[in-house]
């Protein structure tokens, strides 16, 4: 050891280089792109009722196993959008519709398209509840009964698992064959989503589908379509912005019949890029 | 975007609570500002009782804080803002914070303040100190008035500002390991300057997140911890 004293203490004790500029980028790791498989493509899809125009020019990609919401003042033409998907208004009379809706590929408006088969695929649930007077058990059963299934077996399985599927099963297990009007409205809510999932859709419409329960059906029923997502494509059309903003993976903004905006759900709701879908979202006049 | 501003709520009551939101955060800014102003006097003119009634105000910045915050989460709770509303509700939560603390370094630098003179350092001493002070000063004004303005380009101009108080500060600490290497004695109020410099040099830090919180609320970017030429590309300088 050298002479401890002599040393110049400073030089080796303190560091006088300036401090590196501070890097503000972090290296991360950035999130791998998410792939979505395309269920149902909409494609210039124009939409009149007489000589009015419900639907003009919509192009949308629903993903699948997403949660898509549909959001726009009354009249914009969501729920008429949401009923093209299994041609509900095919039974409206004076619809004319021009343009293609593919499920998979194939356009569900072709001559050689079996609606009844659409409608299989294309399960739906509307804003009132409509259990039919009969039994809680045959609700759920009716789509298989249609279907010819008879073995009690089979129906017992299908019920269960279907009502399981809608959350409702802890509900009403001991009283499956009691009168389904009987039940609350939000688990009436519920046997109807049981009803379109016994029959295994791929696609679930739901035209708001909380809109008349109270605040803890409601969660119950947003609690359910985040679960359902798993299995099935959901397309929600809501009045309730906070509701879509939950629920879904992503929103599309309509307006007088016209697609404004169509994005992630986080997007849209906090950095829109429309004008319009600003005003609306935050409830400005338009 | 800067004219969404005009453009009203359906609900006249939202609008008034989102504006007051917007003007109390002026006014705490401005009482942080005439703080960082009255210390600097202190500074300058040696004053220990101007700088001691600055180091014990930091109780008004916290009571702004305490009060903006609460009106953030009652309109959180009522109103569940959505796109620009959200971003200027959470932009105004985060700048609160960045003043409030902005506020803390005021009255650390008071405490020095006094320190030095009652200690009658002589001024030469400390006079880099006044530089990067009015440096930071005039950083935390115009950073303040990107948010009056709501002006996202002027901000990404003044968050350029912050590499040079880093630099201004790095100058400091350099000239006072040469006075400390002079004379071991001087240790003391060395360390007194030096963290002085320090807590300034965080306020340019604090200036340059309301500049951000700026960004955020006009264009919806998250510019934190992005480099400044990112930021310029991302949103395009006009």
């Amino acid at each position: 050891m050298t002479n401890d004293q002599e040393r110049p203490a400073a030089d080796s004790a303190v560091d006088t280089r300036p401090l590196p500029p501070r890097d503000r980028r972090v290296a991360g790791p950035s999130p791998a792109p998410e792939t979505i498989e395309e269920c149902i493509a909409v494609r210039d899809l124009n939409l009149y009722y007489g000589d009015k125009k419900a639907l003009a020019g919509v192009n949308l990609s629903v993903g699948k196993n997403r949660v898509t919401a549909f959001i726009g003042p009354s009249g914009c033409g969501k729920s008429t959008l949401l009923r093209c998907f299994n041609r509900m208004n095919d039974l409206i009379e004076g619809v004319r519709i021009e343009g293609r809706i593919e499920l998979h590929g194939r356009n569900i408006f072709d001559q050689s398209v079996d609606v009844a088969a659409l409608r299989r695929k294309v399960g739906m649930v509307f804003q009132k509840p409509n259990p039919f007077p009969k039994s809680i058990f045959e609700n759920v059963a009716y789509g298989l009964r249609i279907q010819g299934v008879k073995q009690r077996r089979i129906l017992n399985r299908v019920v269960e698992k279907a009502l399981r599927g809608a959350a409702l099963w802890d509900e009403v297990k001991d009283r499956l064959h009691e009168n389904a009007l009987g039940l609350s409205g939000g688990q009436q809510q519920r046997l109807v989503i049981a009803r379109a999932i016994a029959i295994e859709p791929e696609i679930l419409l739901l035209d708001e589908p909380a809109s008349a329960l109270d605040p803890i059906s409601t969660l119950k029923i947003e609690e359910l379509i985040y679960e359902l997502k798993e299995q099935y494509t959901i397309v929600i059309v809501t009045h309730n912005m906070q509701q879509a903003a939950r629920v879904s993976d992503f929103t599309a903004f309509m307006y007088l019949g016209e697609l404004v905006e169509f994005g992630r759900t986080k997007t849209l709701f906090t950095t829109p890029r429309n004008r319009r879908t600003e005003d609306y979202i935050t409830g400005r006049y338009g | 975007m800067a004219s969404q501003r005009f453009t009203h709520h359906i609900s006249q009551q939202f609008d008034n609570e989102l504006e007051a939101i917007r003007s109390r955060v002026l006014d705490m800014g401005g009482l942080i500002e005439d703080h960082l102003n009255k210390v600097l006097e202190a500074l300058s003119n040696a004053d220990a009782d101007l700088a001691e009634d600055v180091a014990n105000r930091d109780d008004q910045g916290n009571a702004y804080e305490t009060e903006i915050d609460e009106r953030c989460t009652e309109i959180l709770l009522r109103r569940q803002p959505a796109a620009s509303d959200l971003r200027l509700v959470l932009a105004v939560s985060k700048t609160i914070t960045d003043l409030e603390r902005v506020g803390d370094e005021v009255e650390k630098i008071g405490r020095i303040v006094l320190n030095l003179v009652t200690a009658d350092v002589p001024r030469s001493f400390y006079l880099s100190l006044l530089s990067i002070g009015h440096h930071v000063k005039r950083t935390l004004h115009r950073a303040l008035d990107t948010f009056a303005r709501t002006d996202s380009h002027a901000a990404v101009q003044v968050a350029g500002v912050d590499p040079e108080i880093d630099e201004e500060t790095n100058a400091i600490m350099r000239q006072m390991i040469t006075y400390v290497l002079e004379d071991p004695r001087s240790i003391t109020r060395v360390l007194d300057i030096v963290l002085a410099a320090r807590a300034f040099e965080r306020i340019g830090d604090h200036a340059n997140n309301i500049c951000e919180n700026v960004i955020y609320y006009v264009e919806g970017k998250n510019v934190r911890h992005t480099a400044l030429e990112d930021i310029e590309r991302e949103i395009g300088t006009e």
